[in-house]
């Protein structure tokens, strides 16, 4: 909800911005313009998923945020926010330190990447915000996640 | 037994059963039947006069055997029908029944429009009154009445204090799983004269009361930033617990209230902070790359109990209230959280996730003695009663397709024998138990 919601601002940003206006809008092509939040989503990457109570960055995570981080260096009118989640399968206080120690991990990514830190901020939802409702490893799964919200 | 035992030495020896830890721990093991101590057979009679006065004998019969140390004796079989509570009972008719205990007592408006409630406590096998006393109040106000009432019957049987006349503060959670809307909600430790705290549009979390009552400690993403607040809970007045630039959680009242103990997150890392209320000074009492989480203050306030992943996996730890070098005490298998610090000082319960599924457990403040008390799918965040012999906790068990289903609060005793569910209107979350309400 949050994140279509995003991107309907996204996609008009980028067509006040555009230089050609009868550039094909998104939602009816299913194809993603350039440097639109629904690129950034769908082509580049927006998550990154984590093992079991850890925040190290596994080669798929840093592959994608590798991606973020040329992509945001390239669309600067973004502010980015890093969002930290976890599974079910931890206590609440617990998994909001865990989440703020992904959202870390990722921000520091992207910012040995050339991101500036002025451009990012993070939150941690903790297990509050799963993306897939359910109790077995494919939900949990899902759900460690460290997600690149854009603004 | 003899049938000449007092009331009072009958349950003290039923409750030297209960706090017998390490023989009752030993008990459950061999699962030895009878090992339970029998509850004691309590005949409670309407109240005479207003109708209020049977209402107020329902109330007090219900706390007393959710404490699990009372069996309830069916009024049908009651012989002798009380209609003067001032005198003196037909013992025989009482013992004949079964019952070793007998309360009974009247309601009645006074002329300026308060409520008189007077109770009697008679030792049916002594022949003598253990207790009696009488209230005023404002009407509105009987089921306070017969907490109070039911919080003197069993301090008289069982020596210990009470836990009938307080209030539970808790997250009342409602909508789909991946969008859960969380208020705030006060409720009577039995569910009755629930309100909500919070109107929904703010993800709240984990409150918990003050040893002063009025206030309570939550975590809200207000503005869209996770932080600490502190609530007056009769004014739902709400204010910031200082503004730092990270996350700031977990928090909890130190004893006598005047602190907040909490963890602040700066740059991805959880460590652990005390707070002044009043001058809002703030101290860090750790300093390490690991996560330290859920503080709690030890009842005397020297030492704190929390959460870290330090040595590798959850584990409780214990360090002076001034910080430094802390000691690890939980060396079960599997990951040890939430410890919280029984208001008697002699136990220290926590969660416990091992093998698939979650427990909630206390062990002695070294570390020793541990036993776990419910265990299901997920059983987090343990909450004591101001006596320090029962807990709450919140349980969610997965639905028939396997999702996450009902969250509900339980309550067991540190025996692990009296689980049972705490009523509330919705799904519910993150208990936390008041003091006894001051009167």
């Amino acid at each position: 909800m949050r994140l279509k919601m995003l991107g309907a601002v996204g996609v008009i940003l980028l067509a006040a911005a555009c230089t050609n206006p009868d550039r094909p809008d998104t939602a009816a092509t299913g194809r993603a313009a350039p440097g639109s939040v629904a690129e950034f989503q769908q082509v580049v990457g927006d998550r990154v998923f984590f093992d079991l109570d850890s925040s190290q960055l596994r080669p798929d995570a840093r592959e994608t945020l590798t991606k973020q981080a040329t992509w945001l260096k390239q669309y600067t009118n973004y502010a980015v926010t890093v969002e930290g989640h976890a599974d079910e399968r931890g206590t609440r206080e617990y998994n909001l330190a865990l989440g703020a120690r992904r959202a870390q991990t990722i921000s520091s990514y992207l910012a040995a990447q050339g991101l500036p830190a002025t451009r990012m901020k993070t939150i941690s939802y903790g297990k509050e915000r799963p993306e897939v409702v359910g109790s077995d490893e494919g939900a949990w799964s899902r759900n460690r996640r460290g997600v690149t919200t854009l603004q | 037994m003899s049938p000449r035992t007092t009331l009072r030495t009958l349950l003290t020896a039923v409750l030297a059963l209960l706090i017998a830890l390490p023989a009752a721990a030993e008990l459950r093991l061999r699962i030895t039947p009878g090992a339970n101590p029998p509850p004691m057979p309590i005949a409670i009679t309407d109240f005479v006069g207003d109708p209020a006065g049977a209402q107020i004998s329902q109330v007090i019969a219900a706390d007393l055997e959710r404490s699990g140390l009372f069996r309830i004796v069916d009024k049908g079989a009651f012989i002798e029908k009380i209609t003067d509570p001032n005198r003196a009972p037909r013992f025989a008719d009482w013992r004949q029944i079964g019952a070793d205990a007998l309360v009974v007592g009247s309601a009645n408006m006074t002329a300026d429009g308060r409520l008189q409630v007077a109770f009697r406590l008679w030792d049916v096998a002594a022949g003598t009154q253990a207790a009696g006393l009488s209230y005023f109040t404002q009407p509105q106000h009987w089921r306070r009445v017969a907490h109070i009432i039911a919080d003197q019957i069993f301090k008289t049987i069982t020596g210990e204090e009470g836990f009938f006349d307080t209030r539970v503060v808790y997250v009342a959670e409602s909508g789909p799983g991946n969008a859960r809307v969380k208020r705030l909600a006060i409720m009577d430790q039995d569910g009755a004269n629930n309100r909500f705290l919070t109107d929904g549009r703010s993800l709240v979390l984990t409150p918990r009361f003050s040893p002063t009552l009025q206030e309570i400690v939550y975590m809200s993403y207000q503005g869209g930033s996770p932080r600490v607040y502190i609530m007056n809970v009769d004014s739902a007045r709400q204010e910031l617990l200082g503004n730092f630039p990270g996350m700031t959680f977990a928090p909890r009242f130190s004893p006598d209230g005047n602190r907040v103990v909490m963890s602040l997150e700066r740059d991805g890392n959880s460590d652990i902070y005390v707070m002044d209320v009043r001058s809002r000074s703030i101290n860090r009492l750790t300093n390490h790359p690991a996560i330290d989480t859920s503080p709690s203050f030890s009842p005397e306030g020297d030492k704190i109990v929390f959460n870290s992943d330090r040595g590798g996996s959850q584990q409780i730890y214990v360090m002076s209230a001034g910080g430094g070098e802390p000691t690890r005490v939980s060396f079960g298998t599997g990951r040890y959280t939430t410890p919280v610090w029984s208001p008697r000082g002699d136990y220290i319960a926590f969660t416990k996730q091992d093998g698939g599924s979650f427990s909630i457990g206390v062990m002695r403040p070294d570390g020793s003695g541990e036993r776990v008390l419910a265990t299901s799918y997920l059983d987090e965040g343990p909450t004591w009663a101001p006596n320090g012999r029962y807990l709450m906790f919140f349980r969610q068990a997965p639905n028939a397709r396997g999702q996450a289903g009902a969250v509900r609060l339980f309550m067991v005793d540190i025996t692990g024998q009296n689980l049972r569910p705490v009523p509330t209107a919705g799904d519910a979350s993150d208990p936390a138990w008041s003091p006894l309400i001051p009167q």
